[in-house]
């Protein structure tokens, strides 16, 4: 099978790679570029700890092919932080302890951040509505959502 | 190794050739069906055609005729237009129900048309606006209902070497509405275990003049109950005529019990829903 050139930009980024037309921008982004921060949870876009945003739209990364990423914008959880200075969506986090195990923690803070480009002062309902896609096994989602709402009234300046 | 080539057309001409020169080429829009598809060990090694970098597939448009719907349009950018919201609130809702945020962000009103479940959330509330199927193949193009485009479960009506260019959607008449509504277990994330469209246009004394129902999920296709949409027209929904068009849409369900719901209760429920998608679409026509 002949591997495509694709040229892509991820995180600000220029970046070019080799795919083979099978893998997915979860293949790519771990094995072959190493940006192993997003996670394969189901593979099957159920679970959402595969999170990333492709244009600015929030996707699952296991379902879009590599190549498919040519000429496109990508953000992965890689992006998130200004270096070594957290994001405010992950200092919320660490607040409320709202992760256990951490597998779905860099799905739920890539689209906990589109949430809030989208909609900067969400409800409790519009924002578990929003993050239905992100399956936690562990935290009961209560943490995690008062992270959210934290983060939310912070980046707002209202708290 | 399911996927084995990645082609972009340039045009939709180019797209045609491709679908003919290749024996198992496929049109990608979101994958959010297909590349699930592809990893299944019976699926035979796929040429992949993306159409999405070609403007009139990603976008919508509306003009004094109606609207022009690109198949590969993603449902976060459909949902995210008020303009089409105001027309076709109903198919709107209906493309908001699939998925997560995540499947928005890539799944397509096209590919949910083509992919052809049963269970398809907008398939019945496309019917329901009567919208048109523009389907393009070696010698030209065609244009067939949704009714008619849908054969079965998961087939459609094209050919090998044909695929959907445009969904074309009516303006609504004036004082006309639509509503879809679903039945799932849980309350986000589901796949439909009923499902029922309705669209009314009525008359300034409330009077519904016409009505086109359609129900998803208990039948092999969505279908059009036109006995459920006779029952409706001539009255001003009230609970008689309602429950006429409940009765008349379990009487053509004709479903499967499966985990998600036994045949009896989907069929009872799939009335239910008409009831209310009817009200729903009853208030927005009079408010237009």
């Amino acid at each position: 099978m002949t591997k495509k050139h694709v040229s892509t930009t991820i995180n600000g980024d220029a970046i070019e790679f080799l795919c083979d037309p099978n893998d997915t921008l979860l293949d790519v982004l771990r094995k072959e570029l190493s940006l192993t921060g997003t996670k394969e949870g189901c593979g099957s876009g159920d679970c959402g700890a595969c999170s990333i945003t492709l244009d600015e739209r929030l996707v699952c990364s296991c379902l879009v092919l590599g190549v498919e990423a040519e000429g496109k914008n990508i953000g992965t959880i890689e992006g998130v932080s200004n270096k070594d200075q957290l994001h405010v969506i992950q200092e919320k986090f660490l607040e409320h302890a709202a992760l256990q195990c951490g597998i779905c923690t860099p799905g739920l803070i890539v689209s906990t951040q589109a949430l809030l480009k989208e909609n900067s002062n969400p409800t409790e309902e519009e924002a578990r509505y929003y993050l239905a896609g992100n399956l936690c096994r562990c935290t009961g989602y209560d943490k995690i959502i008062r992270a959210v709402l934290d983060a939310a009234d912070v980046m707002r300046g209202a708290a | 190794m399911p996927v084995i080539d990645y082609k972009v057309p340039q045009s939709v001409d180019d797209a045609v050739s491709l679908l003919e020169a290749n024996e198992n080429a496929k049109i990608l829009a979101g994958g959010t069906d297909l590349i699930i598809q592809s990893r299944a060990q019976s699926s035979p090694d796929l040429v992949v055609v993306d159409l999405k970098s070609l403007p009139d597939f990603v976008s919508a448009n509306i003009n004094s005729e109606g609207l022009s719907l690109g198949p590969s349009m993603s449902c976060a950018e459909f949902t995210a237009r008020e303009d089409i919201k105001s027309l076709f609130p109903g198919l709107v809702e209906a493309a908001f129900l699939i998925g997560s945020t995540q499947v928005q962000g890539r799944a397509s009103i096209g590919g949910n048309l083509c992919n052809a479940s049963p269970a398809a959330d907008t398939i019945p509330a496309l019917m329901v606006n009567n919208a048109l199927c523009v389907i393009q193949g070696p010698k030209g193009e065609r244009r067939v209902s949704v009714e008619d485009f849908v054969t079965g479960v998961a087939s459609n009506c094209m050919a090998k070497n044909e695929l959907l260019k445009a969904i074309l959607v009516a303006t609504p008449a004036s004082r006309t509405s639509d509503a879809y509504l679903r039945f799932i277990p849980r309350s986000e994330m589901d796949i439909a275990v009923a499902g029922a469209a309705v669209s009314v246009t009525l008359e300034t004394d409330g009077t519904c003049s016409k009505a086109i129902v359609a129900i998803g999920a208990v039948a092999p296709t969505a279908i059009l109950v036109d006995a459920a949409a006779k029952a409706l027209i001539g009255s001003k929904l009230d609970e008689t005529s309602l429950q006429a068009a409940a009765d008349a849409a379990s009487a053509a369900s004709n479903p499967i019990t499966d985990r998600r719901g036994t045949a009896e209760f989907r069929r009872h429920v799939v009335g239910v829903l008409v009831k209310r998608a009817a009200l729903i679409a009853a208030k927005r026509a009079g408010d237009k």
